[in-house]
């Protein structure tokens, strides 16, 4: 059960041709987990998420299966996929704060979403209101208008209307970024209660915020330059991991304990590549401090233990 | 809500002094002389004593010969009591009734084409941003439309159905023959020589609305709201709903402001097709420095302009919760 995606790759059409945003995506989430999807602007994390649940030009399907449950999306079919949004497969947009109808009250807004899908909105509503205190909202937000709704409501309540059907997988899209530290927090933890009380199977939390991610998410896979880089346990990625990437991605991140004006903070030298035209192989060789011949092939993504998966040429001989 | 009302009626009223004060001054602006104009049309008598005579009588009668401040608290005072002064170029009936005369032709020949086209350029314009094969048929005609030098269509349609088909009549508001009553065959001819004007201002109406419409929508099933019901599967039915739910709302403004011109008649058409409307009136008071007709003429646009703009403000508290925001006192 849960979420398979095999060698998913996903472009992005342009006028100066395909941006390789996704390359040959493989790995799988377990039902009930949550898994944070982290890396640097532009590696491919939001493209992954969205090109599960709604795959709009200009992105283009290239290649490779989504399999939910055991049943196969049609992600690349954008009329037949309709049928599995919000229902099997659900959003918590980047763009929450703006995602309801300006004009709409936002009860009534639900309703004519749910009665689109045909789903009874009166059956519905108990749980709706249940979800409401769950998430701390008052239930008549649901007689007011988005503009009545300060910036952390509206993406509580996107939350409540996004996962209301119960989807087997939830995508939430950088929910925490626009909001406070303390509002961050919040917000992740009752992303974790909604999984706990099955409002949602599993999640899939894209983010930056390694540390947001340490607080709630079981897994955590890394990106970079569209490729998968790693993915395994939190506590794997945080404390031992073996990407070299993930390696500098996890000590560039500050400690408690470790007083920086003694010892300098470090970022990665370089830059990732442009996907417009990547370079072949493995797309952190240029910055990679143990790079060698090999690495001018496309690595595998290997497990090298059980629920550990490296896509590196160093690992590999390894497993 | 009553600080938002008082603050708007007090704008409104202020809005109303500066316009109606610039109403008055315009035409007393002008070169010329009025009387002297319509002494020397009207001119059988060439005995200048005789002709300085009538001059300071008429003068006279219309307040002419007081100093301008007077003249123009005195238009105050008749204003406010209703009056509007006698015209010059219609001597001796008063401006009130040559307006009324002319304001039903101007209301059934604008009200009309300025809804419809409203109407059914959103809608076509909304039909338009659904698909590729549409918004390349209806845009560029809506473009060709809108672009058209009014006047130049309706002398065109006047030349082909009037004189070319023969089937419309080209100038007047019913027959030269008949006189207004109550009968089949006058409304018959009223509404035959009220389609030419009605078309060609329904036409270039049509595409001015598709293509603000037709920008609007795909603007809007662009927006983030747009994408989440996308994402969520929501039918794409409800999704143009709302897009079009939204993107109405500048039209409505747009609206407002075309109703509000109703009363200036839509100048051109009518003089293209002898309209006897507002419009046609205006042009004859102009020519012939008929002040109080002018003055008569604009009043009506003045008042037609923010009576409509007032109905729109109210309007768009029902439609756009955004805006009630504004009444507690926000904003202006």
């Amino acid at each position: 059960m849960g979420l398979q995606v095999e060698n998913l790759t996903i472009y992005y059409q342009t006028l100066s041709g395909d941006v390789r945003a996704l390359e040959n995506a493989t790995f799988s989430l377990e039902g009930g987990e949550i898994m944070g999807l982290a890396g640097e602007s532009g590696c491919g994390k939001t493209t992954l998420g969205h090109s599960l649940i709604f795959l709009a030009p200009p992105m283009k399907y290239v290649g490779g299966r989504v399999l939910l449950d055991g049943e196969e999306l049609p992600i690349q079919d954008m009329e037949k996929m309709n049928e599995f949004r919000f229902r099997d497969i659900s959003i918590i947009p980047q763009y929450a704060m703006n995602a309801l109808n300006p004009i709409r009250k936002i009860g009534r807004m639900t309703e004519e979403l749910l009665q689109a899908k045909k789903v009874d909105f009166k059956a519905v509503l108990p749980e709706l209101k249940r979800r409401l205190d769950l998430v701390k909202l008052p239930h008549d937000v649901l007689d007011l208008y988005p503009i009545e709704l300060s910036g952390g409501m509206k993406q509580r309540m996107v939350m409540v209307v996004s996962t209301l059907l119960d989807p087997s997988l939830l995508i939430a899209d950088e929910i925490t970024s626009a909001l406070d530290v303390a509002s961050q927090k919040a917000v992740a933890e009752m992303l974790v209660e909604f999984r706990d009380q099955d409002c949602c199977k599993s999640a899939i939390v894209i983010t930056h915020d390694i540390s947001i991610l340490y607080q709630i998410a079981d897994s955590i896979m890394i990106m970079y330059a569209g490729q998968v880089a790693e993915k395994a346990s939190t506590r794997t990625i945080i404390h031992s991991p073996r990407h070299p990437y993930t390696k500098l991605l996890i000590s560039s991140l500050p400690e408690i304990g470790v007083k920086y004006s003694e010892r300098q903070l470090t970022g990665i030298p370089g830059k990732p590549p442009l996907l417009l035209d990547p370079p072949p192989g493995c797309r952190f060789r240029d910055r990679c401090p143990i790079a060698f011949d090999k690495c001018l092939e496309v690595p595998p993504f290997v497990e090298i233990e059980k629920g550990h998966f490296v896509a590196c040429w160093k690992e590999a001989g390894n497993a | 809500m009553k600080r938002y009302f008082g603050r708007k009626i007090l704008i409104y009223l202020l809005t109303f002094f500066l316009a109606v004060t610039i109403d008055w001054m315009i035409p007393r602006f002008m070169p010329g002389d009025p009387v002297r104009n319509m002494l020397t049309r009207v001119s059988v008598n060439t005995n200048a004593s005789a002709i300085q005579m009538m001059y300071d009588y008429y003068s006279h009668l219309f307040g002419l010969d007081m100093p301008l401040w007077q003249q123009y608290l005195s238009f105050w005072k008749s204003l406010f009591m209703g009056e509007l002064g006698i015209s010059v170029y219609l001597f001796p009936t008063p401006v009130k009734d040559v307006l009324l005369r002319a304001i039903p032709y101007d209301a059934f020949l604008l009200v009309p084409s300025i809804l419809l086209s409203w109407y059914a350029g959103n809608k076509f314009g909304a039909f338009a941003a659904r698909s590729k094969w549409l918004d390349n048929t209806i845009s560029p005609l809506s473009y060709i439309l809108t672009a058209t030098p009014y006047m130049w269509l309706g002398i065109l349609l006047a030349w082909f159905f009037g004189i070319v088909l023969g089937i419309f009549p080209i100038a007047g508001a019913y027959s030269f023959t008949m006189r207004p009553n109550l009968s089949w065959n006058f409304i018959g001819s009223v509404f035959h020589h009220w389609f030419l004007p009605f078309a060609s201002l329904f036409l270039v109406g049509f595409g001015g609305w598709a293509i603000g419409m037709r920008n609007m929508i795909i603007y809007e099933l662009e927006a983030d709201y747009s994408h989440f019901l996308g994402a969520l599967g929501a039918p794409k039915k409800l999704v143009r709903k709302y897009a079009f739910s939204n993107a109405v709302l500048p039209q409505i403004t747009g609206l407002a402001l075309q109703l509000g011109v109703i009363v200036a008649g839509a100048l051109v058409t009518e003089v293209v097709f002898s309209y006897p409307g507002i419009g046609y009136l205006l042009l004859a008071a102009i020519q012939n420095q008929d002040y109080f007709l002018i003055q008569g003429c604009f009043l009506f646009i003045i008042i037609g302009v923010l009576l409509a703009n007032f109905i729109i403000d109210i309007a768009y508290i029902l439609v756009d919760p955004r805006t009630r925001r504004g009444m507690t006192g926000e904003t202006a």
